[in-house]
C-alpha cells in the first residue's frame, strides 16, 4: 500500500519550477490571500468544536454545578469526578445498558436487518423493492422528534396501537420492556443506511463469482461466506463503525423512554443528560462525557486497525 | 463424460428478448463443439441454460442421460470457465482450484494433493500460494482450467475463455487447450466470435444468428461449403463474393460476365433462374490477363483497393458496378486502376437459391 501510493517526488519539483508552483499553490492565490479564504471555516470549527471540546475536558476537572455556589465559583478538584463515576453503580449500569443498545440495535440490528434486505432484494426489481426501499428510508428522514411521538403512541399502554393490534389489552410495553422497546426503535429508524450501504456493496460483487460457486454447488450460506462477505468486508467494517458510533451516542431514546423507568433505559447518552443538566452536576457530567468519548476513541481505533490489516 | 442434448430449448428473457429460440442440438460425448455467431445471437445465453445460470423458458436440455432441465446449476455436474475467469481474489491458488471439492466436503489434504496434481498438469506448481491478483492473465487462465478439471466434471462450459488474452498468449493458450480437451476427452462447449479460434480448435462448430442455429459442421465443411448465405458472409477472415447471377444454360451471368455452373450445383439449375453466386476470395483466382487468351469463365473488372494482409493481398475488383474480392499471393499484386481478371475455382464456387445452399 505505502509503495504503491508514494508521495510527490520532491526532487523532480525542485528540478522543475513551474512545476513546484503549480503543486503547492495550483490556485495562485499565494499564501496570505489563501489563508484568508480558509480562516472564516478555522474560526468556526474552533469556535463550535475545538473549544467546547477542550471546555468539556476542563469541566470534568471541577466540580462545576447549574447552580448553588459551586456555580458562581468552581473549583479544581482533579480527578474525582472520574474516580466517582467509576465507583458509581448507574454510571456500571449505563455503560452495560449502552452496550446492550449498540449491540442490540446496531450491530445485529441495523446491520444484520440492513444487509439481510440488500441481499433479498439485490436481483429484484419492480414496485416490491420500491416500496420496501421507500419505507425504510422513509424511517431514516422523519424527524426524530416525529417518529420518537409515532412510537410512544405505537407502545403506549393507554389505547397504543400495537395492543390494539395485538389484542394485548393495556400491556405496558414502554415500562415492561424498555431497553427491547428502544432497541427495536433504533433497528427501524436507522436500517436505511446500512441497507443503501450494503445495497451498493452487493453491486460490487461480480455475479461471475457467485455464478461460479452456485456451478460448484455452493449453497446460499457459503456463497455468502466465500464469495459476498470477503468481497465486501471493507463496507462491513465501515459500516459497522459508524452504526457503533452514531448508535453510542445516540440521544432519541430518551424521547421513547426518558430513560426509565428507575433507570432501566438510561444509555450513557442519557445519563450524561440526566446528571448534567437535570441534576445540575456538570462537572460530573462533562466527566462522564469525557469517558464517553474515550470510549469512542477506542472503538474508532480497534475497527481502523481492522481495516487496515485487511489491506 | 456425457453426450449433451438440447431438445427444442427456448429461453426468452423477461422484456420480451428471445434468445433461444427452440434450438435442438446434440454434442456427443468427448466432442469439442465451438459455437460462433455475431454478438448478441444467444451463444452465452445457450451456454448459461446449459449450466443452469439461466431457466429455460422451454424445452429440455438433457446431459448423459439425465434431464436436468429443472435441477440446480450445482446438481447438473458440469464446470465452467467465465469470460473473466471468476477466480476468488481472497483464497491463493491451491484454494481456488480446490474449491468446488470443498463444497463437496473432501477432506482437506484430499483435495489439496487432487489441486497439485491437476495444477502441476498445467505448470502451475510455482504458484500454489499465490493469489489470483499477482497472477499473470495466462496464468489466471490457467488456473481457472484447473479449477474446471479438478472436478472432474461430465462435461466443461467455456464462455470465450480466451478473449482476456493478448494475441501471440491468445495462439499459445488455443494449442493447449485443445490438447488438454483431446487429453482429457471431456465433452465440451466453447463459445467464441473469434472464427479462426472455433475453426482451428472444434471437432464440430455450430454457427448461430438470432437464437437459432443456421449450419452445424466440422469447421471444414462449415468453411467450404456454408449451407446458407449468413453463414457464408459470416465465416472466414474474408467475406465470401456473394453476387447477384441469373442461369444461362451451363453458364451463370454474374455481373455482365459469364462463369461455369460450380461443380456443386451441376444440373441443379433451371435456365432463367435467379440465383446467388458465392466464391470465397480465397478460392477466386487473380490475373492481370485472362489465362488462355479469353476472357471466358472469368470477372473482368479495375482493380480499385488492394489490402495488405500479411502473406497474400487482398484485391477489389469493380466488375461492372459489382464488387469482387479476389486474395493474391505476396509479389503479384497488381497496382489500383489496372485491368484484372478474377476467375472463381469451378469446384469450390457455390450457388445459393433464396439463401439456401444449392447441393445434392
Ligand atoms: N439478462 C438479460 N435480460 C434481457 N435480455 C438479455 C439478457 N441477457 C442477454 N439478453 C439478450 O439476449 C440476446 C442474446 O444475448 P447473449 O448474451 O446470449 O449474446 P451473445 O451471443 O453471447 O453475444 P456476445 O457475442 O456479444 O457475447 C441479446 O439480444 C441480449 O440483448
Ligand atoms: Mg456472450
Amino acid at each position: 500500500m505505502a509503495q504503491a501510493t508514494s508521495p510527490p517526488d520532491l526532487t523532480r519539483e525542485t528540478a522543475e519550477p513551474t512545476a513546484r508552483r503549480y503543486s503547492v499553490d495550483a490556485a495562485g492565490l499565494g499564501r496570505w490571500r489563501a489563508g484568508a479564504f480558509a480562516a472564516p471555516a478555522l474560526l468556526l470549527i474552533t469556535v463550535f468544536l475545538v473549544f467546547p471540546a477542550l471546555w468539556v475536558l476542563y469541566l470534568g476537572l471541577t466540580d462545576y454545578r447549574l447552580t448553588g455556589t459551586a456555580a458562581a465559583d468552581p473549583k479544581v478538584v482533579g480527578l474525582d469526578n472520574f474516580l466517582s463515576a467509576l465507583g458509581e453503580p448507574t454510571f456500571w449500569n449505563s455503560t452495560w445498558l449502552t452496550v446492550q443498545f449498540v449491540l442490540g440495535s446496531a450491530v445485529i440490528g441495523q446491520v444484520g436487518l440492513g444487509f439481510a434486505i440488500a441481499w433479498l432484494l439485490r436481483d429484484k426489481r419492480g414496485p416490491l423493492k420500491r416500496i420496501v426501499e421507500g419505507l425504510v428510508i422513509l424511517a431514516w428522514i422523519l424527524p426524530s422528534a416525529v417518529v420518537s411521538f409515532l412510537w410512544v403512541a405505537l407502545l403506549d399502554a393507554d389505547g397504543g396501537t400495537l395492543n390494539a393490534l395485538l389484542g394485548t389489552g393495556d400491556y405496558a410495553w414502554l415500562l415492561d420492556h424498555p431497553m427491547l422497546s428502544i432497541i427495536v426503535f433504533n433497528t427501524w429508524r436507522g436500517t436505511a443506511f446500512s441497507m443503501m450501504l450494503y445495497g451498493a456493496a452487493l453491486g460490487n460483487v461480480p455475479p461471475s463469482h457467485l455464478e461460479s460457486a452456485r456451478l460448484a454447488g455452493a449453497s446460499g450460506w457459503q456463497q455468502l461466506r466465500d464469495v459476498v462477505f470477503p468481497h465486501i468486508k471493507g463496507h462491513i467494517l465501515t459500516n459497522l463503525l459508524l452504526i457503533s458510533l452514531w448508535t453510542f451516542n445516540d440521544f432519541t431514546p430518551f424521547m421513547i423512554t426518558a430513560g426509565g423507568p428507575d433507570g432501566k433505559s438510561e444509555v450513557l447518552a442519557v445519563h450524561v443528560y440526566k446528571v448534567a443538566l437535570q441534576s445540575g452536576q456538570l462537572g460530573y457530567g462533562a466527566a462522564v462525557s469525557t469517558v464517553i468519548l474515550l470510549i469512542n476513541l477506542v472503538v474508532a481505533v480497534f475497527y481502523l486497525r481492522l481495516l487496515r490489516s485487511k489491506k | 463424460m456425457a453426450a449433451i442434448e438440447l431438445r427444442r430449448l427456448t429461453k426468452v428473457y423477461p422484456g420480451g428478448v428471445k434468445a433461444l429460440d427452440a434450438l435442438d442440438l446434440v454434442i456427443p460425448d468427448g466432442e469439442f463443439f465451438a459455437l460462433l455467431g455475431p454478438s448478441g445471437c444467444g451463444k452465452t445465453t445457450l451456454l448459461r441454460t446449459i449450466a443452469g445460470l439461466e431457466t429455460a423458458t422451454g424445452g429440455a436440455v438433457v446431459i448423459g442421460d439425465r434431464d436436468v432441465t429443472s435441477v440446480q446449476p450445482g446438481g447438473r455436474d458440469i464446470a465452467m470457465v467465465f469470460q473473466d475467469y471468476a477466480l476468488f481474489p481472497h483464497m491463493d491458488v491451491t484454494d481456488n482450484v480446490a474449491y468446488p471439492l470443498r463444497i463437496k466436503k473432501v477432506a482437506k489434504a484430499e483435495r489439496h494433493r487432487r489441486a497439485g496434481e491437476v495444477a502441476a498438469r498445467l505448470g502451475l506448481e510455482r504458484l500454489m500460494d499465490r493469489r489470483p491478483g499477482q497472477l499473470s492473465g495466462g496464468q489466471q487462465q490457467r488456473v481457472a482450467l484447473a479449477r474446471v478439471m479438478a472436478t472432474q466434471a461430465q462435461a466443461f462450459l467455456f464462455d470465450e475463455p480466451l478473449s482476456n488474452l493478448d494475441a501471440r498468449l491468445r495462439l499459445e493458450a488455443r494449442t493447449f487447450l485443445k490438447k488438454l480437451q483431446r487429453e482429457l476427452g471431456v465433452t465440451t462447449v466453447f463459445v467464441t466470435h473469434d472464427q479462426a479460434e472455433a475453426l482451428a480448435m472444434a471437432d464440430r462448430m455450430a454457427v448461430m444468428e438470432a437464437g437459432v442455429i443456421r449450419q452445424i459442421g466440422t469447421p471444414a465443411e462449415v468453411f467450404q461449403r456454408p449451407a446458407n448465405t449468413f453463414v457464408a458472409g459470416f465465416i472466414g477472415s474474408t467475406p465470401m463474393n456473394l453476387l447477384d447471377a441469373v442461369v444461362r444454360g451451363d453458364t451463370l451471368e454474374v455481373a455482365g460476365c459469364a462463369v461455369p455452373v460450380p461443380d456443386a450445383a451441376a444440373g441443379l439449375l433451371a435456365d432463367g433462374e435467379k440465383v446467388v453466386y458465392g466464391v470465397r476470395p480465397e478460392y477466386n483466382a487473380y490475373a492481370p490477363k485472362p489465362a488462355d487468351g479469353s476472357s471466358e469463365g472469368a470477372l473482368a473488372g479495375k482493380v480499385v483497393i488492394v489490402e495488405n494482409l500479411g502473406a497474400s493481398h487482398l484485391v477489389t475488383l469493380d466488375v461492372n458496378d459489382v464488387t469482387v474480392q479476389a486474395v493474391v499471393p505476396e509479389g503479384s499484386e497488381p497496382a489500383v486502376g489496372d485491368e484484372g481478371f478474377a476467375a472463381p475455382r469451378r469446384d469450390r464456387a457455390l450457388v445459393y437459391r433464396d439463401g439456401e445452399l444449392v447441393t445434392r
